[in-house]
């Protein structure tokens, strides 16, 4: 299966993502240039972390009117599958292919720390394979990451259950002092209403080495391996 | 040449700690009146356009495209008619062409 990282001026977490995904069986990643339409065939599409265009403006801001977003919106439409993490889940809000927006953490302060997120369902294609309550330990880095969105969209976001990860206390409980940032909802990833998107502002590819302290973060790509390919562009 | 001064602001709704930090300094530098601090951005933007609706139009099309983000911020923005500046412009330019001919 063939991964595209998506490489911004000022990204930052690619060669991680590259490198974690080197170390999947099956799968094989290659970057996409931002200047780049071509998405060159990949099956999944992924915005990895950093700070796309400096993140002047707002973040992500400049980054959804590059050219390989235009072509990543396109994918997207046709189902193809796309994980956003981190900046890149400011990226796919500032698209407007997931809701909400990303603000400045409600402490004000950068957190880059290991996290624990509770799995909040089990049937997406980037969580096969982690049971629903199933709590991952995965690091979060950012100074925005405050998940934000007006009632309706939040409401809608449940009522979906659009809400995929949750941060939590090492056993799993949902409480406002395990929320690094501010998050409504203790929100830390979400998909779009078809599944085929996702954005989380924890990094999968900083926990996929028992070396650096953990293998959660392999969990995803194994279950975005799991997608049949008919369904990854369903 | 225009003018245009745009003001990004966070939605009333939105929580803006930085504002709220900036309060607390405040009071604490002995400005015990201020109620509430909101932080937004400023953007002068000089533009080129053949009237004043059209630069209008334009600046609003850029903040709902890219300056403001609809779900956590709102924008407002005025114009400078710019007239005044232009007529300036257009006057020196015509006395240096008036000058040029007169030494030739």
């Amino acid at each position: 299966m063939k991964f595209g990282v998506v490489v911004f001026p000022g990204t930052w977490s690619d060669r991680d993502m590259r490198l974690a995904l080197s170390g999947v069986e099956g799968a094989e990643a290659i970057p996409l240039w931002h200047k780049e339409r071509d998405l060159n065939g990949v099956d999944c599409v992924i915005l990895p972390g950093g700070f796309s265009y400096g993140d002047y403006l707002r973040t992500g801001a400049i980054a959804r009117f590059s050219p390989v977003l235009e072509s990543v919106v396109e994918f997207a439409a046709q189902g193809g599958l796309v994980l956003g993490s981190c900046n890149g889940f400011q990226v796919l809000c500032e698209a407007g292919l997931l809701p909400g927006a990303l603000v400045r953490n409600a402490n004000l302060e950068f957190r880059c720390q290991w996290q624990h997120i509770v799995c909040e369902r089990d049937d997406t294609p980037f969580t096969q394979g982690i049971r629903t309550g199933e709590v991952l330990r995965i690091p979060i880095s950012h100074g925005e990451g405050n998940y934000v969105a007006d009632p309706a969209a939040l409401s809608r976001l449940e009522q979906n259950r659009q809400v995929v990860f949750r941060y939590c206390d090492s056993r799993g409980l949902v409480e406002a002092e395990a929320n690094p940032n501010g998050s409504q909802h203790n929100i830390a990833g979400i998909v779009n209403e078809r599944g085929n998107v996702l954005g989380m502002m924890p990094h999968p590819e900083r926990c996929a080495d028992a070396d650096l302290g953990g293998v959660d973060g392999l969990r995803l790509f194994a279950a975005i391996l799991r997608t049949p390919a008919g369904a990854r562009m369903a | 040449m225009r003018t245009a001064r745009v003001l990004v602001t966070p939605k009333p709704v939105i929580n803006d700690p930085q504002g709220a930090t900036v309060k607390q300094a405040l009071n604490s530098l002995g400005f015990a009146g201020v109620h509430e601090v909101r932080i937004g951005k400023y953007l002068e933007i000089q533009l080129q356009a053949s009237s004043d609706a059209e630069a209008r139009s334009e600046v609003e099309q850029m903040c709902r495209k890219l300056l403001a983000n609809g779900v956590i911020e709102d924008f407002r923005f005025d114009v400078d008619p710019a007239e005044e500046a232009e007529k300036a412009a257009a006057a020196a330019d015509a006395k240096a062409a008036q000058g040029r001919s007169g030494e030739g």
